[in-house]
């Protein structure tokens, strides 16, 4: 029996003292985001989020890698399309909410993102958070743009 | 079966597995729109069939495990449950609760609406009006099972069985904290899913593995103890910092990739000591148990376990490698194999073998369960090797030599051929599954051999 309670207190005080350091580790995390590697919040981030969550995008989608990897990572799509619209901040924009817009593009054959019905403000607010999110110090992941 | 309360599994049993068919059929469709990506594409678009996919899964198991608990409580206590009609009435919210998750993500019910509407944050998109009910049968089940465990007799198995699900229930209320900064958010949204399926859950594991152990093998009860909490420090120890390894690419500070490979390469301990102790129970025990499949079930849960989530789940966790596969097809390998070897063996295993002591009969259909175990475990099996060549080839085409996600995915096809096949195979299995365990015969489908 002196094994069995031994080893009890072993599991009880290794826990409280692994799970302590966690909670510690994770507090001094919790204020390296807000203040380091994060950009500040604005409204229009926020509400941005929100759209990303209520239509469901992150079964499809992954972002910063987490989510269904049924369709391209959007961590850093800010970043994708500022390349391809020559750094055009204006262009990339238009361009991310055009391709929305006309979405499902119902080729045979290609996965399709359904139509969503999305306000200009909610797009707005959508690209706000997908710039911002572009913007999160993720110790320069992904490798590379392709995400 | 000792006591009637016990009884109150059955029902916990038959709401599991009938979501246990819709994970798996809606798996199966996936699979096939994967490889036909129009089909169903107006009607019923992929992320709501994956997040019938998953939430199924996450639903079915855990109503498992509540179910699993009122059989092994009274039995382990001595004495009956608290209250079966509370025990029912937490079924109840439940069932309410899925069905209604269901329809608002099928229908995109009250959208937009805070309280009402989807909540789309992975794994726990439940809409909070069902996250309340969770929280309230979560609350129920725990008074009962806990008075039970008071008033009756303290044992190992379900002091360690109790802080598992106790886990369960005080880190599923992280749910309702989403806060505006994405990094934040996933930083407490880890501790949910990391510290549920590589922490607490573990606990569960080793318990109800150290029941069936007791029961099927007839080892001593001071044997099987003096392993448990052992498997539980183990787990614990290494699963808690292990969290750090979701925590390398998402806004979080450096040290984590220090901290979450190192902790995170030993999480494949405590796997490893539940071969150990099912392998070395098996060898000690005197008894050759009549229930055959269960044994079967409960050793190929701790061997499965120990691939999937153990080898699989080391083979991208150490930081430098994790940076180049990290969310590809090697993650989804993990994923299946992990969830399949640790937890839906785990419920098979207990279901297989309490379900004749539910019925009151003899251990029925037994060679037909135990085809339905190779059976579906060779699917997994092999669905897991599809996904995972799959993932080396992603992880070199996009990871490292750049190229676009969606022209990275037109050369993945054959793999995707590979796994909707494996998923059929899988499908099969569970067909058979169901059959051998709900339809009991007064003469076996298959016969046993006589023993020599």
């Amino acid at each position: 029996m002196q094994t069995k309670s031994t080893a009890r207190n072993i599991f009880f005080g290794g826990t409280v003292f692994f799970f302590a350091v966690f909670v510690a580790l994770v507090a001094h995390s919790y204020s390296y985001i807000v203040t380091t590697s994060t950009p500040p919040l604005t409204d229009s981030v926020a509400r941005g989020k929100r759209v990303w969550e209520e239509n469901s995008c992150i079964n499809c989608h992954t972002i910063l890698g987490e989510g269904a990897y049924y369709a391209p990572e959007l961590g850093n799509v800010w970043k994708r399309y500022l390349a391809d619209n020559d750094n055009d901040p204006k262009a990339a924009r238009e361009a991310i909410i055009n391709w929305i817009r006309s979405m499902p593009s119902g080729t045979g054959g290609r996965r399709q993102m359904p139509h969503f019905d999305l306000t200009d403000r909610q797009l707005n607010d959508l690209v706000d958070f997908f710039e911002w999110t572009s913007r999160i110090k993720t110790q320069n992941w992904p490798p590379n743009n392709a995400g | 079966m000792k006591y009637q309360s016990q009884k109150v599994a059955l029902a916990y049993f038959a709401v599991a597995m009938a979501l246990f068919a819709v994970q798996i059929l809606m798996g199966v469709i996936m699979g096939y729109v994967y490889l036909y990506p129009n089909f169903l594409a107006e009607i019923v678009p992929f992320n709501t069939l994956r997040m019938l996919h998953t939430n199924s899964l996450i639903v079915w198991l855990i109503t498992g495990f509540f179910g699993i608990t009122y059989y092994l409580i009274p039995e382990e206590a001595e004495r009956e449950l608290t209250s079966v009609p509370l025990a029912y009435l937490q079924l109840a919210i439940l069932v309410i609760g899925t069905a209604g998750a269901v329809l608002t993500y099928l229908f995109d019910l009250f959208h937009g609406n805070p309280f009402l509407g989807k909540q789309g944050r992975e794994f726990i998109e439940q809409p909070v009006w069902v996250q309340v009910g969770i929280v309230v049968a979560a609350l129920i089940f725990l008074y009962n099972v806990t008075t039970t465990v008071l008033r009756g007799r303290k044992t190992a198995v379900a002091n360690v069985l109790l802080l598992g699900l106790w886990g369960i229930a005080l880190f599923f209320l992280f749910a309702f904290y989403n806060p505006a900064n994405l990094a934040v958010d996933k930083m407490f949204w880890w501790w949910i899913v990391h510290l549920w399926v590589e922490g607490v859950w573990e606990l569960v594991m080793a318990a109800v593995l150290a029941f069936l152990m007791l029961k099927i093998t007839g080892v001593d009860r001071e044997v099987v103890e003096k392993w448990i909490y052992g498997l539980a420090a183990l787990a614990l120890f290494t699963g808690i910092l292990g969290t750090g390894h979701h925590y390398y690419w998402i806004g979080t500070p450096a040290y984590w990739q220090w901290i979450g490979s190192i902790f995170s390469a030993m999480e494949v301990l405590p796997f490893f000591a539940m071969v150990l102790f099912v392998f070395s129970m098996v060898w000690k025990g005197r008894r050759e148990h009549p229930n055959q499949a269960a044994l079967l079930w409960s050793l190929g849960t701790a061997v499965l376990a120990f691939f999937g989530a153990g080898v699989w789940g080391f083979l991208h966790t150490l930081a430098p490698v994790n940076y180049y596969t990290h969310g590809t097809q090697v993650t989804m390998s993990h994923g299946h194999l992990a969830f399949y070897g640790a937890y839906v063996s785990l419920n098979l295993a207990f279901i297989t073998y309490a379900m004749p002591k539910l019925l009151g009969r003899e251990p029925f259909n037994q060679v037909l369960n135990m085809i339905a175990f190779w059976t579906v475990s060779a699917g997994m099996t092999f669905m897991t090797f599809a996904l995972t060549f799959a993932g080396i080839v992603q992880t070199h085409l996009q990871r490292v030599r750049g190229e676009a996600f969606m022209d990275v995915q037109d050369e993945l096809t054959l793999f995707y051929w590979l796994r909707e096949g494996a998923g059929l195979v899988v499908l099969l299995g569970v067909g058979l599954y169901l059959y051998a365990v709900f339809v009991p015969r007064q003469r076996e489908v298959i016969a046993r051999a006589p023993a020599e």
